[in-house]
Parts: C-alpha cells; sequence; structure tokens
C-alpha cells in the first residue's frame, strides 16, 4: 500500500495555502507540481480503459475531464474554502456556466443579487435567458427580497457576499435561512474576499465560485475558474434536482448522487457540462494559480491594508465627493464587514469625483502608476472609469442604476508602496 | 454525508486489516454503486463475497453468490452493506452472532446509518463505520480521489511510494 499523509485537522490556511492537494511526485520526487502539458493519459488494458469511461474507478482518460496538475488546484480551492470537492473551469464565467447547467432544466429560474459583477448581470439576463434559464435580478442589501422573487421553478439564489464594485456587504446568514426554507441552494461568487478574507461555506453557503483570475492566481497572468461544493446539500428534497437523483442517459443510467454521495454536484459538473461544452482550465493556468495561492495570505493583507490607506485618503481629498469602502467608518456596511470579513472588506473599491465625467476621464488619463485597464486582483493598482470605458453602451441613468454613474472611479488597489499610490493619486487629481 | 466523524488512522487501519469482505446488497446490475465498489475493491486486491438472496448460486465478478451471511463458507473480516438503514440493523445483528467467521468490522454504506444497531455490534466486540464508502475512503486515504478534485483532507511533504495494488488480486 502506499504511504498515507497525515489528515489535515489542525492544519491552518497558510499551511493549506502551501500544501494542499500536492504532495511531491512519486516517481520523480518532483517538489513543486509538474505541469502535466499532455490531452491524454495512456490505459492499462481495455478493461481498465471501460472502468475508467464508465465512472466505476478513479483514473485519467482525457485532459477535458480531468488533469494531474488541475486536480491539484481544484484539491487547494476544495480545502481553503473547507469544501468537500471542487471542479476547475477556463475561467470564473465557465465556472458558472458549469453550475447552472448541472443545477437547471429549460424553463428553471434563479435569484441573484443585482449587486455583481456586470459580466455576470450579462451572462444571467441575457445569454442564459437563450437556453431557457430566467434569472431574477433583485436587491440583495435586504435579503427579504430573495424570498419575495422565489417560485416554484426557483432552483438556486447566488450572490456576492463581498460585491464587485466593491463596498457593498450582503447579509450571507439570512439568505441561508430563506435558500433553506425554500430547499434550494445557495451559491456564493467570492472572488471579490477571495477565502482568506471570507469563507461562505462556514456561514452555510452550499456551493463557492470563483474567478481564480483575480486574487488566487493573483498576479494577473491566468484566466481561471472553481466550483466548490460543501457536500452538505440533499438534492433528493422536493424532487428539484433531477440531473442529480436520475439516471443519467449518457452514463448508461447511473444516478450521480447516489453513487458520488456528497462530491456528486462537481463530479456531475464535470463528467456531463465539463465534458460536453468543454471549457477545460489548461495545465499553464492552473500551475500559475497553484503558485499564486501560495502567497494568497501574505497578499491579502497587504491588499487590505493598502486599500483602507488609500480609502481613507481619498475621504480626506477635497476634490472626492464619496468613497465606499466598507473599510471606512462612515460606510454603512461597516458592521457586515466585520461580521463577515473580519480580517478586511477586500481591496476593490468605487469613488466619486465632484468633477464628474471630464474630471473621470481627467484622473484615469493622468495616473503614472496605476494601470488603466478592466481588470481587478492584481499586485499592481488598476485604475477604471466605467461610464466611459465597461458600461459606455448604457444610458446615463442605466449607467447610475448599475453603480458606474459618470463621477465614477473603481480602484483595484494593488502591492506597492503605500505612498507611491497616494502621491500617483495626488497629482492625478491635481 | 452526516455529522459522523472517524479518525483517519481508525478507517486506515480497518483497510489494512481487512483481506475479505462480505458485501451484502452486491448487484449484478453494472451500474449500481454496490457493483462499483466490488470491482474497485478487488482491483486494490481485496476478496469481495457478494450476498444476495436474490442471485443466490449465481457468479459475480468471479465469486459465487451466496443468500446470507452465514451461508458463506470462508471467513471473512468485513461486512459491508449495501441496505437501506433498517435492514442494516437486522445485518448487523446476524454478523455479530456469526462473528467466529473472522468478522472484525461491521461498515454501512453512504446514507446508511443505524445507531442502535451499531451499538449491539459494539458491545458484541465489532467495530462499526456508518455513512461511509469503502471505495471512496481507499480512494481518499491513497491519492485516487484527489484526482476528481476531491479535498482529502491529507497534507504530507513525503514522497508518496508509487501506488500498488495490494497483492495480486
Ligand atoms: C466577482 C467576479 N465574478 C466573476 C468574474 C468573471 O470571471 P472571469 O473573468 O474569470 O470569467 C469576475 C471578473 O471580473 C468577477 O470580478
Amino acid at each position: 500500500m502506499a504511504d498515507r499523509g497525515k489528515h489535515q485537522t489542525g492544519f491552518g490556511f497558510e499551511t493549506r495555502a502551501i500544501h494542499a492537494g500536492a504532495r511531491p511526485e512519486p516517481v520523480t520526487g518532483a517538489r513543486n507540481t509538474p505541469i502535466y502539458q499532455t490531452s491524454s493519459y495512456v490505459f492499462e488494458d481495455a478493461e481498465h480503459a471501460a472502468d475508467l469511461f464508465n465512472l466505476s474507478r478513479f483514473g485519467f482518460i482525457y485532459s477535458r475531464l480531468t488533469n494531474p496538475t488541475v486536480s491539484v488546484l481544484e484539491e487547494r480551492v476544495a480545502s481553503l474554502e473547507n469544501g468537500r470537492a471542487a471542479v476547475a473551469a477556463a475561467s470564473g464565467h465557465a465556472a458558472q456556466f458549469l453550475t447552472f447547467f448541472t443545477l437547471l432544466e429549460p424553463g428553471d429560474e434563479f435569484v441573484a443579487s443585482r449587486n455583481l459583477y456586470g459580466g455576470s448581470m450579462t451572462q444571467f439576463g441575457l445569454s442564459f435567458k437563450k437556453l431557457g434559464w430566467t434569472c431574477h435580478f433583485v436587491d440583495g442589501t435586504d435579503p427579504e427580497n430573495f424570498r419575495r422573487a422565489i417560485t416554484p421553478k426557483t432552483k438556486a439564489l447566488f450572490l456576492e457576499v463581498l460585491a464587485n464594485p466593491g463596498g457593498i456587504i450582503i447579509d450571507l446568514e439570512k439568505v441561508v435561512e430563506i435558500g433553506k426554507d425554500a430547499g434550494i441552494p445557495v451559491i456564493v461568487d467570492n472572488t471579490m474576499a477571495s477565502p482568506y478574507l471570507h469563507q461562505p461555506l462556514e456561514w452555510g453557503a452550499d456551493i463557492v465560485i470563483h474567478s481564480t483570475t483575480k486574487y488566487l492566481s493573483g498576479h494577473g497572468t491566468s484566466m481561471g475558474g472553481v466550483v466548490v461544493e460543501s457536500g452538505k446539500f440533499d438534492w433528493t428534497q422536493g424532487g428539484k434536482f433531477p440531473s442529480m437523483t436520475e439516471p443519467e442517459p449518457s452514463y448508461h443510467g447511473l444516478t450521480f448522487y447516489e453513487t458520488f454521495g456528497d462530491f456528486g454536484f462537481t463530479t456531475k459538473a464535470r463528467a456531463v457540462a465539463l465534458r460536453d461544452f468543454g471549457p477545460v482550465q489548461s495545465p499553464m493556468n492552473a500551475f500559475m494559480t497553484i503558485t499564486g495561492i501560495e502567497t494568497l495570505h501574505l497578499r491579502m493583507e497587504r491588499h487590505v491594508a493598502n486599500a483602507q490607506v488609500v480609502a481613507e485618503y481619498l475621504e480626506g481629498h477635497e476634490k472626492v465627493a464619496w468613497v465606499s469602502y466598507a473599510g471606512l467608518q462612515s460606510s454603512p456596511y461597516r458592521e457586515l464587514a466585520q461580521k463577515y470579513l473580519p480580517k478586511g472588506p477586500g481591496a476593490v473599491f468605487n469613488f466619486g469625483l465632484k468633477g464628474g465625467y471630464e474630471a473621470g476621464v481627467h484622473v484615469v488619463e493622468t495616473v503614472e502608476l496605476f494601470s488603466h485597464l478592466a481588470n481587478v486582483g492584481d499586485t499592481r493598482s488598476l485604475i477604471i472609469h466605467p461610464a466611459s470605458t465597461t458600461h459606455r453602451q448604457l444610458s446615463p441613468e442605466q449607467q447610475i442604476a448599475a453603480g458606474a454613474g459618470p463621477d465614477v472611479i473603481r480602484l483595484s488597489v494593488g502591492l506597492e508602496s503605500v505612498e507611491d499610490l497616494l502621491r500617483d493619486l495626488d497629482q492625478a487629481l491635481g | 454525508m452526516s455529522d459522523l466523524e472517524y479518525d483517519d488512522e481508525l478507517i486506515a487501519g480497518i483497510l489494512e486489516r481487512t483481506e475479505t469482505i462480505a458485501m451484502v446488497g452486491a448487484s449484478s446490475n453494472w451500474v449500481r454503486p454496490s457493483h462499483f465498489a466490488m470491482k474497485y475493491l478487488q482491483s486494490k486486491g481485496y476478496r469481495v463475497i457478494p450476498v444476495n438472496p436474490r442471485e443466490a448460486g449465481s457468479q459475480l465478478l468471479g465469486e459465487t453468490v451466496y443468500a446470507d451471511l452465514a451461508a458463506i463458507p470462508d471467513q471473512f473480516q468485513m461486512v459491508d452493506i449495501f441496505r437501506n438503514s433498517k435492514a442494516a440493523g437486522g445485518i448487523a445483528d446476524e454478523a455479530a452472532a456469526i462473528k467466529d467467521k473472522g468478522i472484525e468490522f461491521i461498515w454501512m454504506q453512504l446514507g446508511v446509518r443505524n445507531d442502535e444497531a451499531a451499538s449491539r455490534a459494539e458491545v458484541a466486540g465489532l467495530n462499526v463505520i456508518m455513512d461511509r464508502c469503502p471505495k471512496i475512503e481507499y480512494g481518499r486515504l491513497y491519492g485516487e480521489l484527489s484526482w476528481s478534485g476531491v479535498n482529502s483532507r491529507i497534507i504530507s511533504a513525503k514522497r508518496p511510494r508509487i501506488m500498488q495494488r495490494r497483492r495480486n488480486g
């Protein structure tokens, strides 16, 4: 029998960020996780091949299903979120697609907080509609709005606890209560917090999704997404989830929940949605992301420390009308931030300029150290003026409703010397 | 999975001491979980003796199917139960009554739990695991489950020896 390692109970977050999922490679002893740059894997014999295809034993077939580098990333994120299992995808959006494809049938509905990354609103509101899935958007700052939007066809609740673009925090425990009453899973996009700042499963959420493109990879190098399941949701309740509890025709009538139990959801997402639609994460990106995660705890500490200094500086600046950061005394979300994100409410936030649209364009064009681009969660500090870029197609009314009014600037505070960041903003604000 | 917690050392000890498993509820339908588990455990070197009254006397994966535990002529260390929680109670009692066949461990499958029967079996000197699958636990402890993104909860910087079949099974 092979050697076993020790149970991870008692190992801290930092240890797991470095070790979870990644033992030395048995053949060579390679200490770092090899990049298994291979599309496919040799079978032992015909019987072995048949058993792998039937899912009756564990092993690698083809990298559209599993890859040894990608599976290290999956186990590591599952561990950091205290989940049972995870499946990786090519991007955060692909992870969301795998999740909803596994949950929903045509005609089904779900309810999402309106305080979401704009790209998720487009995916849910427009592209999912073409697949026969309806998303009802609600103002999640009053959790009861979720309950009011639930119909007999509702199969999930979706939210970002720490919402992109920052500053707003949704009261997860209340949403979890509503999900339990309705017998449907609560899904949290934990991208903006990362598992270092917030762990939704600990508060009763059922599924966590990440765009690993952001803080997990952390250096702006690699696209990726992950879905984590808690393993605690009972998929048999109410007959609502036939894809988990009914025989799957493409696996000779295998029933995923019965066969795989508490990792049945991610197994189904992989064995059917990933297999049939194909948005896999590449081994190279998984390697970059695994490496990034090894310093997640150190980076997040500095991200939130720098963000707090920058937010306080801006709040005191005469040309700034308002700053929306939950770490500020003035924030209406400060209490929820202390409850759900005691180590700090992230490092992405908005502020408003007294000078409106012209002033916004001037600032993004005048900064030297902040990079003007559309991403967040990089070591580098980032800046964007949504009204002139990502939200340009919307009417002024729509822009304001989306939190992207003409005066709004969004920052993702990086890891540079904070004095240099303040000096750069100072010269740009003029 | 329920709130039952078992130490990894306990589970590993059971998997290491066991050579032969009587699998109650083993099915000849090859997409049933019991069939998967039987085939997998055989591939890891265990002998698995199927027990299923409806299929008694037939052959399943190279083994004769028996009607009940008492009918098995050979020694076995583990009884792995693929039945509902109520039926599992009776089977555990049956196992305790014939434990001189070498029986040390009662193992109830995922979703199967019968606390009263477990207490009786423990009083009779048997070790009981409930709501777990030996296939999944074997895969988790020896690294194979991690290939499917499952959180094995194992941390180690030791170089693993290459996975071997336990015996020439
Ligand atoms: C909160 C959040 N969720 C999801 C996504 C989408 O992830 P990706 O760009 O990796 O598809 C993003 C990207 O900006 C995001 O910020």
